[in-house]
């Protein structure tokens, strides 16, 4: 029940709150009711705004621009979210244990996440060079001659997949981590009393009780891979010949090279859409293997 | 833990962030470059009303505000002075500049006008001077400069001041120009025993000397002019290729002129062989590998004189070589004032002054501030006695031949599409001839 004590505690949350929830409507939700408004016109700042209905929808889907686009942010997302998943499941069990110095390496894998990605692409750059790069002078070691990476079509993709990979795993890990350590450690024990082994501990505890995190992991990857651009952008520019063009690179080259606000506003949106359905869709599928405890 | 609690929480954050993609996702990096570009105050040279002896007869104090690229960072002082002397015999206008760097420059322009806070004057570069003049937003200038005796559009260098028109209105005063010439290295040219390139050699010289040159074992190449689109546009104007007809409404880009143009510049990389390939140049830039000894020659900006000042070798420049005719790029900036300027007059005054007056044009040669778009070459003495390079003369000679880059509305599509397709010929996905007719589809949608 909210009496008159609780009303005025209400009073006092909301004036406390008030400051960035200005902010927030003004920076946030402002901008965003204003670029669903802008789908509907063709506006390259310099004129005023004018009406096109749903033109830029229209436009979009016939574009190849678009389809190229989306196809190479559902490659990167492939490549990406099984290889971030599984190796940061593999590092977390690794150092999920009672080690000296394990501090050190968690705090090591996870220096990358709070590194600004513009030095990491820079570097990842370097380290993809054909010539003097170290990949390939790792790889000459062996014999084999390296591809051109971000010089050849073949290949930049999966170089900047890998690098986003290198970047997010640490984050990812802590999760797991969090995940692993919520497990108790009797179900463990009582499963070496009845003779199980690592496998089948892993398997059979492991694995349903670590679901909900592994959802949640899986999720927040999603999302943050289909707004890849940060890494594109420094890495490859959407090259070589427009390998690499992902859909925020498209919606940043429309806005701000092209000036077409408007239509910049329907990929935003398109890809909003995108990204909540396939949330959506995750949302529903969690019900057949996320179980809580 | 207690199942209920967990489960909400988890739904929630997912939400959350389904929510907070939403953010980023609609409205990109549009916060974060209009808050973050930074737009500097720097000058602020107060009115001195102690200097008007007679108050009420004083024109009004007004002040206009400057937007530049090209000043910041180096050339601020340079830009001080002009002001100051412009101020001295303006004595009611005050000057306040605000500078961007050339890469975030046009969306802050862009978003400055939108917002309703446009300068009163600002720099333009011929490519986007375009894009600005078709959309309404620059001032005719025609009766500012039919009304004011003491103007004479011939004091410009002819064809720059042409540059900033549009279907009979002056939208803008040309202020500086640039010209790319081809650099070359003197001790390889020695070394393989060669003649030092001449303003009358063509392509097909500058792959022989270059094959001579050429030593990949040591990294070294014979010359290297980038299949790109700037390149592009004007190899094939050297080959009496055009990018559209008169009128722009058709593309002709798929000339047999442009394909042969084309192809003489994949075959420097791919069958001269006196060319690195993106790959081979592994990210080091064409200017690096010039002055690291490492290019003979190299078709590149005035603008890279002070870089290659230090070169561990001599140098020189010549007129850039010709295919069927010789043709060279002409890069203008230009000064424009805003359509709905409270003080067109004032704002005319400076536009002009800066431009053409001759206090501005020294003190631009002299501080090395790219070059001023005048007819008058009696200013340049100074800056032709300046070495390296010892052939400045060259600079001047390649207005002879200067063409303006093909420009149409929507030019950075055209650009990003063009260098997209030229990309995928230096890749050997498509045939000069295949691309060509590909970019004639796309510019003649853009056309539209």
């Amino acid at each position: 029940m909210v009496g008159e004590r609780g009303w005025r505690k209400t009073g006092w949350v909301l004036l406390f709150l008030l400051p960035s929830l200005s902010g927030l409507a003004v920076f946030s939700l402002t901008p965003i009711v204003a670029s669903l408004g802008l789908t509907l016109f063709d506006w390259d700042l310099l004129t005023p705004p004018r009406f096109i209905g749903l033109d830029n929808f229209a436009e979009l889907f016939a574009s190849d621009d678009f389809w190229a686009a989306l196809g190479h942010t559902l490659y990167f997302i492939t490549g990406y979210i099984p290889l971030v998943l599984v190796l940061a499941l593999g590092l977390a069990l690794i150092l999920n244990q009672k080690l000296r110095g394990i501090m050190l390496y968690r705090a090591a894998f996870y220096l990358p996440v709070v590194s600004a990605w513009v030095a990491v692409a820079l570097l990842w750059k370097w380290i993809f060079n054909p010539k003097f790069g170290l990949v390939n002078y790792l790889l000459g070691l062996i014999g084999i001659v390296g591809p051109g990476w971000l010089f050849d079509p073949n290949w930049a993709m999966p170089a900047i997949i890998l690098t986003s990979v290198w970047k997010d795993i640490g984050f990812v890990m802590v999760m797991f981590l969090a995940g692993l350590q919520g497990i108790p450690a009797d179900y463990y024990e009582a499963a070496a009393i009845d003779g199980a082994d690592r496998w089948q501990s892993f398997w059979n505890i492991t694995r349903p009780l670590l679901a909900p995190t592994t959802f949640f992991a899986l999720i927040i990857s999603l999302i943050n891979s289909f707004q890849v651009f940060d890494q594109v952008w420094i890495m490859s520019g959407g090259g070589p010949a427009g390998a690499t063009t992902v859909l925020v690179e498209q919606i940043v080259k429309n806005a701000f090279s092209y000036s077409r606000m408007g239509y910049a506003s329907a990929l935003s949106w398109v890809l909003f859409l995108l990204v909540f359905a396939a949330t959506a869709v995750q949302m529903r599928l969690q019900q057949t293997w996320v179980a809580y405890e | 833990m207690n199942v209920k609690w967990y489960r909400f929480s988890l739904v929630s954050a997912a939400l959350a962030l389904v929510a907070g993609a939403c953010a980023p996702a609609a409205t990109p990096v549009v916060v974060e470059n209009t808050v973050e570009v930074p737009v500097t105050q720097i000058v602020e040279v107060p009115v001195e009303v102690t200097a008007q002896p007679d108050p009420t007869a004083a024109p009004e104090p007004v002040t206009l505000t400057y937007f530049t690229f090209s000043a910041a960072p180096d050339h601020l002082d340079h830009l001080d002075a002009m002001i100051t002397a412009f101020e001295a015999t303006h004595p009611n206008v005050t000057i306040e500049v605000e500078t961007a760097p050339f890469n975030e420059y046009f969306t802050k322009l862009q978003t400055l006008i939108a917002g309703g806070t446009a300068p009163d004057i600002f720099e333009l570069n011929y490519e986007n001077f375009v894009s600005y003049a078709s959309k309404g937003v620059l001032l005719d200038l025609s009766s500012q400069s039919a009304g004011d005796a003491s103007f004479a559009a011939d004091v410009y260098y002819p064809r720059a001041y042409d540059a900033f028109s549009l279907n009979g209105m002056q939208l803008g005063l040309p202020a500086t120009f640039s010209t790319v010439v081809m650099f070359y290295n003197k001790a390889l040219f020695d070394q393989a025993g060669l003649d030092y390139p001449t303003s009358d050699w063509t392509w097909a010289d500058a792959v022989a000397a270059g094959q001579q040159i050429n030593d990949p074992a040591a990294g070294v190449y014979g010359l290297y002019s980038p299949t790109q689109f700037w390149e592009f546009y004007k190899k094939a104007a050297q080959n009496d290729c055009e990018f559209f007809n008169a009128d722009k409404t058709e593309a002709t880009i798929n000339s047999p002129q442009c394909v042969e143009a084309l192809q003489t510049m994949v075959n420097f990389v791919q069958t001269d062989k006196v060319m690195p390939s993106d790959a081979d140049m592994g990210g080091v830039s064409d200017g690096d590998l010039f002055k690291s000894g490492k290019l003979g020659m190299i078709v590149t900006g005035i603008w890279m004189f002070s870089a290659f000042e230090d070169a561990g070798f001599e140098w020189d420049i010549v007129v850039e070589p010709g295919l069927k005719n010789q043709a060279t790029h002409f890069f203008a900036n230009g000064v424009s004032v805003f359509a709905a300027t409270q003080h067109p007059q004032e704002a005319w005054e400076w536009a002009k002054f800066f431009t053409s007056s001759p206090e501005a044009a020294t003190i631009r040669v002299e501080a090395g501030w790219e070059l001023p778009a005048v007819s008058d070459t009696a200013v340049f003495d100074s800056y032709l006695q300046q070495t390296p390079p010892a052939n400045r003369q060259a600079v001047l000679d390649s207005l002879n031949f200067a063409i303006v880059p093909p420009v149409i509305e929507r030019q950075s599509e055209m650009q990003d599409a063009v260098n997209k397709l030229l990309d995928q010929v230096k890749l050997g996905q498509l045939t000069p001839q295949e691309a060509l007719d590909q970019a004639k589809l796309e510019i003649e949608a853009l056309l539209k």
